[in-house]
């Protein structure tokens, strides 16, 4: 069965693909990075070629069960280094021409054609992504799940009940002269609906799982497990990690994003397991490019080309893709070249993971990974 | 000639636009002066230290020589809630946005509100001047790395943001007026400009920053940028920069998206670039240009614009008049914004807030309405007093009236006719206990609807 809930998690900023999957045998590697290159207590090795970054327990053990793939070597064609523009590429699956809409939000135009629910997706953090911005879609955008709710502060429960309804009535998506938007009336209609069904997630969600506290993604995936395990009909979630924009201090702060990261996920997998999730759920994780091969001294700038990680019971481990050479005549303007295609990663996400028709989101057929089981 | 009420609304329109709005009274006063003298008024605060500032620095102690972002906000959410002088802080939250540098990061709380004062002092000069001030900068330097950028390993960082996205722009395919090359002219231009740190006033407090260049690592040797040859320096960068075609066109463009419209006019835009480029990029005559410009007057943009959450809530806080003196929920004024989607100083990238209508998702929508409603409701305010006496006194009992004396005691703002039809049904439909109890639920009502998230 191909219908799976999807969650995405953002790597913002420009992850360093090198020093998170680390070619640790490459001599050109070390010589590129006489600063930020990883030594042998700074890895974990998967073959005799690379390796994880020490701070990624929890995906070397995914590894190991067979749930992680690694697709070494995605990107797009002429890379752009500027982190919005590289950022709308991916969010929109246009790397041509500018858009504002997402791939997600026709996606979940495609997967409630109706708009009839409006949790289908739902964003932790504050302000939408591009990703799942789609005029007409309703998408709910939760900083926390406790307080979600409107006029929350109005005492009396009655007083409460009639003034939410004549707004329900005003926020009717009728788009008379242009103002208010279309899209404002069909966020407030979202808005008031999602926070119906929102708010009562939590209260049905029991777990054992000590999430974090001041680890910000394992928070985030801990609402996510919460909105997940209420089985409101949502199919993607999605979060943001950062920031990786790591052109000083890389060391320090490039392997505590890393090992949040992975403890996150330890915590969250755990979680979909004991919610009878774990079948269902693919975790999809990207950032907008890599980062240059050289390193500037305490840490590396924009390049091009990356990682992206599929994980999840569903997912055939492995790796996928070759490694990007590093010799300089391989090189892409002193970056690594791509060989995977961003949009056949999507394609198989559509097909595979959420039974949607990619070349209706994507507009051109792409081959697709063969990344489920 | 225009009547008095016209008058009124039309210099309720120029502050909500020029600031955060005025309330009735304020309006009142106002609307002695002509709308050119309104404006002028505007374009010439007397840059200083507020009146108060005594005060605030001791109601909120942790402030002073802060150490982050967060202990620095409630010095600048007071000036944003209170100063009279509206445009000197709301140009600063605009170069605060496009010159942005992120809280997060810097980690020095001092430095970010050094940063809002240098945008109080040069944000309505010349943009050469400021644009140099921000590159001297140790915050920006610090945040765009340029510490880290040396002789022999220049840091890309500030020379191509520098390029993309506080002068010369991109274009919707990535496309600059400048090159690859011009980045990397650019970036070796600014090898040694960084900051040095000075002795801390308090123990354990954040130590001042300055500028230091440091000759003996800057890369003095020939460059070219924008097809010119020479041994430039930053100086000599932003100098080529500040009055290039491409710059004035952006710079302007800006500037109507944050006060005029979300909609490009590229008509209104080309003439404000004139402007620019025949006025040494003076923002001053830019925006007086702009503000006594037919365009910026007629109906047609008024209540199109997506209020930005400082716009929501200082409007607000502005509206019902709520501080006296500083108090602990104003320190904590900051905490509204950035539950709605802006955490000032601490924009999110260096790309500052994507603004218009991506204001607005679901989540930031319902914070929106929450707090709106709780402080138009909150008799407690001096402005909600004010308000509800203003629509009592007027003494009339058919619902759309009330309405009506409602938006207007609100500081003269417009709903749509349908959200009134709906208001009106609201007050037919149910009954209050009292005439205040009525026009609470109105007031709750009218900054609940989406016609009041415009501006």
């Amino acid at each position: 069965m191909n219908k799976k809930n999807l969650v995405v998690i953002q790597l913002s900023g420009g992850n360093d693909y090198l020093n998170t999957i680390v070619p640790y045998e490459s001599g050109l590697y070390y010589d590129y990075r006489p600063n930020m290159g990883l030594k042998d207590d700074s890895i974990i090795p998967i073959d005799e070629k690379i390796a994880f970054n020490s701070n990624m327990s929890a995906f070397k053990q995914n590894f190991d069960n067979d749930k992680l793939a690694i697709m070494m070597g995605i990107g797009y064609p002429e890379p752009n280094r500027s982190h919005f523009r590289s950022m709308d590429i991916w969010h929109t699956a246009e790397p041509f021409e500018s858009s504002s809409i997402g791939w997600l939000g026709k996606t979940v135009q495609n997967l409630d054609p109706e708009n009839k629910n409006p949790v289908t997706a739902v964003n932790f953090g504050k302000g939408l992504p591009r990703a799942l911005a789609c005029p007409g879609v309703s998408v709910a955008s939760v900083g926390a799940l406790e307080s979600y709710g409107l006029f929350t502060g109005v005492s009396g429960s009655k007083n409460r009940d009639v003034l939410l309804d004549t707004v329900d009535r005003i926020y009717q998506p009728m788009n008379l002269d242009g103002i208010p938007s279309l899209r404002l009336l069909e966020t407030g209609r979202g808005a008031l609906d999602g926070a119906d069904l929102l708010s009562e997630a939590p209260k049905e969600y029991t777990s054992n799982i000590e999430y974090p506290e001041d680890n910000p993604i394992a928070q985030s995936l801990k609402g996510i497990a919460q909105v997940a395990s209420a089985r409101l009909g949502s199919r993607i979630f999605y979060a943001q990690h950062g920031s990786f924009d790591t052109h000083t201090d890389e060391l320090k702060n490039h392997s505590l994003l890393w090992s949040q990261l992975s403890v996150a996920i330890e915590c969250f997998q755990k979680d979909l397991k004991l919610q009878n999730l774990e079948d269902d759920t693919v975790i999809w994780i990207f950032s907008e490019f890599g980062r240059r091969i050289a390193d500037n001294g305490t840490g590396t700038d924009h390049g091009s080309g990356g990682v992206a990680f599929l994980l999840g019971n569903s997912v055939k481990g492995g790796l996928y893709g070759e490694y990007p050479n590093l010799e300089p005549s391989a090189q892409l303007e002193g970056d690594i070249k791509y060989n995977t295609d961003f949009r056949q990663l999507y394609s198989t996400i559509l097909e595979d993971i959420l039974d949607v028709d990619s070349e209706k989101i994507l507009n051109e057929k792409f081959s697709k990974l063969s990344l489920l089981k | 000639m225009i009547t008095s009420i016209e008058k009124k609304v039309l210099l309720s329109h120029l502050m909500r636009r020029a600031g955060f709005g005025s309330n009735y009274n304020q309006i009142e006063e106002l609307s002695h002066l002509n709308y050119e003298e309104a404006v002028d008024q505007l374009l010439n605060p007397e840059f200083g230290s507020l009146d108060d500032q005594d005060l605030l620095d001791r109601y909120f102690i942790a402030s002073v020589e802060a150490r982050t972002a967060r202990h620095a906000d409630p010095q600048w959410t007071w000036r944003l809630a209170k100063s009279h002088k509206q445009l000197e802080e709301k140009i600063s939250l605009f170069w605060h946005g496009l010159l942005a540098v992120g809280g997060i990061k810097l980690d020095h709380g001092l430095a970010m509100l050094e940063e809002i004062d240098l945008f109080r002092k040069y944000g309505l000069g010349k943009f050469g001047t400021l644009l140099l001030k921000i590159s001297e900068d140790p915050g920006m330097m610090y945040w765009l790395d340029n510490q880290n950028s040396h002789k022999d390993a220049p840091n890309e960082n500030y020379g191509r943001e520098l390029l993309e996205l506080f002068s010369m722009g991109i274009d919707e395919n990535g496309e600059g007026a400048y090159t690859e090359e011009d980045v990397k002219s650019a970036a070796r231009a600014f090898t040694g400009w960084a900051s040095k740190p000075t002795p801390p006033p308090f123990f354990l407090g954040p130590f001042p920053m300055e500028f230091n260049f440091d000759e003996s690592d800057h890369d003095n040797t020939e460059k070219t940028f924008l097809g010119k040859k020479g041994n430039f320096n930053g100086k000599d960068i932003v100098d080529m920069v500040a009055m290039h075609e491409a710059t004035a066109n952006f710079i302007c463009k800006r500037l109507y998206l944050y006060f005029v419209s979300e909609e490009i006019n590229e008509e209104e835009i080309n003439k404000l670039s004139k402007v620019y480029l025949n006025n040494e990029g003076e923002i001053k005559k830019v925006l007086e240009y702009l503000f006594k410009s037919e365009h910026f007057k007629s109906q047609e943009i008024r209540f199109k614009k997506v209020k930005s959450p400082s716009d929501l809530v200082f409007g607000i806080t502005r509206l019902v008049d709520k501080y006296e003196i500083p108090n602990l929920d104003s320190a904590e004024l900051a905490v509204n914004t950035l539950l709605m989607g802006q955490f000032l100083l601490n924009p999110p990238s260096v790309e500052g807030w994507h603004e218009g209508e991506e204001w607005i998702d679901s989540g930031s929508l319902i914070e929106r309405i929450n707090y709106a409603s709780n402080e138009i409701s909150n008799t407690g305010s001096k402005g909600v007093k004010n308000i509800v006496d203003i629509v009592i006194e007027k003494n009339n009992s058919n619902p759309r009236y009330i309405i009506e004396n409602c938006l207007e005691a609100m500081g003269y703002i417009e709903i749509t006719d349908n959200t009134k039809k709906i208001i009106t049904e609201h007050i037919e439909k149910n009954k209050f206990n009292s005439e205040e109890d009525k026009v609470l639920d109105i007031l709750k009502l009218i900054v609940s609807t989406p016609d009041f998230q415009y501006c």
